[in-house]
């Protein structure tokens, strides 16, 4: 009797051990399947193609550094220098940094020994280590000569451009313009623009400046600063999580009174029930992009849209938290303020909301939070907020500086929000125990 | 009479501090009201079409959908067949991403927690490192990847991926604190390693935990993977873009695809409503894994 007993917990043993070892190699198998199949299905080799490694790499720099441009038109003759190309950081004709000197031939040094003289037309690049380039646009064409010996590959030329490559900085030459590169780490004019006074100051000169009276002339320099635009900037964050804000807080109140009428110990109707919590699984349901398309053709694009997106799809999801709040709820205090002979309203002014507060305030804080990170998405969407910018400043696929920018202070956004409203939960909670 | 002047004082001071709270909550109350209003009208004022204008209109977008879609109603099932492969490859990169990501959330999670971690001095380190993986939206991701990648699920795919592993990573992390952690001493007894502590000693006391997480985090990957399809990634949000900005006459299709994705939003949130329910209570007869 005994040895058979054993003999079924053996076999049964087995078998466990069996199906066990079946999941624990089934498991990698399917996942590992599964992957190759999305390999193949997502033409995941075809990438190499798609992708491009110059984009990712002016991307790249583009974070960290950024670049003066020296432009010479060939035609005219006349000799632009600007940050980045831009027309907002172009410094002022016959103005020009320190590391290059204007004149019938203008000198410009690109740093470790790497000089580019512009002459009447010409152009002329010594190059460390390597020697004297030497070329001329012209009506044929651009002609230009080089040291003896086989062409490096950083050189690149054609008939009608020529490319110079170094780690110093670039030089393109076409008939129409010649163009010299120079990179610099850091972002550019990120606190003045060049037509600021306070331009290429120093901290402890600005200092100085600032206790002399000129704080709020330094302050309004900063502030509109064309290239950055910090108080534009400033706004579109306040615009993104006040849309947050609206949405959130919007959502809870017209989700408060429609929870009552879904919760079963508050609403003895099962077909009012019903119908209401049907409501709140259709706006959840149709989730905040449906919603968008529908709210933005009727409200066009912009922030108030974005947030009655929110304040829909959140009806929802609040509307169902907080019947299930209000299903918690502890019947012995209803009854202890019915017993002092409360009326329907205030039983529930008393005896239920106190209850619940705590509750609901923390899970509205809960969706405030990932609300504002939502808020930045459907900004990009509707067109409001910090994500309309981000997603102005990818489309010109050359800010990268400034997408950056914005990147950090989405996190910096989402990070404060996170800590904030944990520490406001937490006490939210420790209140109601305390209570 | 010493009592009864200090019951009265005790009364008024309780008066006195009902008084003061209620004082406070009508200011917040005040504050709040004055917020929303405000914010509001400044939100009102920004926005194309103002709110009270666009009230009345709000169902006309969707009633010119129902009525186009339901003229042309014979052509809705071939629509569906069309747009079928466009919602698997949203699907596809819901599912390829959460997959991707648990398996990273696990790991990172691991290395963030107390008493499992295999380099305990970086703990703080990996936690930052799943802060700032949380903190960056998928969309931004989505659209630099764009850019470099070209258009397509693989941006969206890798954008999830990045996104949702440090959100399940915080969450595994969570569960990972209230593990046991005997089971380590004991394999560590019998030589294991790190690996192999991980795998036989925790993964079987959480994996019930992490797999209802990764299920309802596919749920919101689903959507965010239609979103990121209308802001340029492949998938059925391309579609509707399209579809939508064609206006009338393709209504037909913006509607079949309304549909499918309605309908795919509500099954996959039942059925892992459902798995969660029986992984989280009862049912716990297959203890495998």
């Amino acid at each position: 009797m005994s040895t058979n007993n054993i003999e079924t917990l053996k076999s049964n043993v087995n078998k466990l051990f069996y199906f066990k070892r079946a999941w624990a190699f089934g498991i990698p198998i399917a996942i590992l399947a599964y992957f190759t199949y999305v390999f193949i299905s997502f033409d995941i080799l075809g990438l190499s193609e798609r992708g491009s490694l110059k984009n990712a790499k002016s991307l790249v720099g583009d974070m960290y550094s950024h670049k003066v441009h020296v432009t010479r038109d060939n035609r005219k003759g006349d000799i632009s220098i600007s940050i980045e190309g831009e027309k907002k950081g172009r410094y002022p004709s016959g103005e020009a940094p320190e590391w290059i000197e204007l004149g019938s031939t203008s000198k410009i040094n690109l740093g470790n020994g790497h000089l580019i003289y512009f002459g009447e037309k010409d152009v002329v690049y010594e190059v460390p280590n390597y020697g004297r380039i030497w070329a001329e646009p012209g009506l044929g064409g651009v002609e230009a000569e080089y040291p003896n010996g086989p062409l490096p590959e950083w050189i690149n030329q054609s008939k009608n451009r020529v490319t110079i490559t170094t780690e110093a900085g670039r030089l393109t030459i076409t008939r129409n313009r010649t163009e010299v590169f120079r990179y610099f780490y850091g972002w550019e004019l990120f606190f003045f623009t060049l037509d600021s006074q306070y331009h290429g100051k120093s901290i402890s000169e600005l200092t100085s400046l600032a206790f002399n009276g000129e704080l709020p002339k330094i302050m309004r320099d900063f502030w509109y600063n064309k290239m950055w635009r910090h108080s534009d900037v400033a706004w579109a964050i306040g615009e993104t999580i006040l849309m947050a804000f609206l949405g959130t807080f919007g959502a809870a109140l017209v989700a408060f009174p429609l929870a009552f009428l879904a919760a079963k110990n508050i609403t003895p109707l099962a077909p009012v029930r019903f119908f209401f919590r049907r409501i709140f699984d259709f706006t959840r349901g149709l989730d905040h992009l449906l919603w968008t398309i529908i709210l933005a053709r009727a409200f066009g694009p912009g922030p108030l849209t974005g947030a009655l997106a929110m304040v829909v799809t959140d009806t929802g999801t609040f509307g169902k938290l907080f019947s299930e709040a209000i299903e918690n709820v502890d019947k012995k205090q209803i009854d202890g303020v019915q017993s002092t002979g409360a009326r329907n309203i205030q039983r529930y002014r008393f005896g239920v909301i106190p209850q619940i507060t705590p509750v609901l305030l923390s899970q509205i804080l809960y969706y405030f939070e990932s609300n504002i990170r939502g808020a930045t998405v459907i900004g990009a969407m509707v067109g409001g907020g910090i994500g309309l910018m981000l997603t102005q400043a990818i489309i010109t696929q050359s800010n990268w500086e400034e997408v950056t920018y914005y990147i950090i202070l989405i996190i910096l956004l989402v990070t404060a929000t996170d800590w904030l409203s944990g520490k406001l939960r937490q006490r939210l909670i420790k209140g109601s125990l305390n209570n | 009479m010493s009592e009864i002047t200090s019951t009265q004082k005790y009364e008024a001071e309780y008066f006195e501090l009902i008084k003061k709270r209620r004082t406070y909550s009508a200011i917040l109350l005040g504050v709040f009201i004055v917020l929303m209003i405000s914010g509001f009208n400044v939100v009102d004022d920004r926005n194309a079409g103002s709110f009270w204008a666009g009230i009345t209109s709000i169902f006309d977008f969707p009633r010119e959908v129902i009525l186009e879609a339901s003229e042309k109603i014979e052509k809705i099932p071939g629509l569906f067949v069309k747009f079928f492969p466009s919602l698997i490859e949203t699907i596809n990169i819901a599912a390829a991403a959460t997959l991707a990501a648990s398996i990273f959330a696990i790991f990172l999670s691991m290395l963030a927690t107390q008493g499992m971690a295999k380099w305990p001095r970086l703990i703080p380190v990996f936690r930052r490192i799943l802060d700032i993986m949380r903190a960056i939206p998928d969309f931004v991701i989505a659209l630099i990847l764009i850019f470099i990648l070209g258009g397509g699920p693989v941006p969206a795919m890798i954008a999830i991926t990045f996104h949702t592993s440090g959100a399940l990573g915080k969450l595994f992390s969570e569960v990972n604190e209230n593990a046991s952690l005997q089971p380590l001493d004991g394999l560590s007894s019998v030589g294991a390693s790190w690996m192999q502590k991980m795998l036989l000693g925790i993964l079987p006391q959480v994996s019930p935990n992490y797999f209802s997480y990764a299920l309802l985090r596919f749920e919101i990957n689903i959507r965010i993977s239609a979103i990121l399809g209308f802001v340029g990634a492949g998938g059925i949000g391309y579609d509707l873009k399209n579809a939508i900005s064609w206006g009338k006459g393709r209504y037909d299709e913006a509607g079949a695809i309304f549909i499918l994705l309605f309908v795919t939003i509500v099954i996959v949130d039942q059925l892992s409503g459902i798995f969660r329910d029986r992984l989280t209570h009862g049912k716990k007869s297959e203890g495998l894994l």
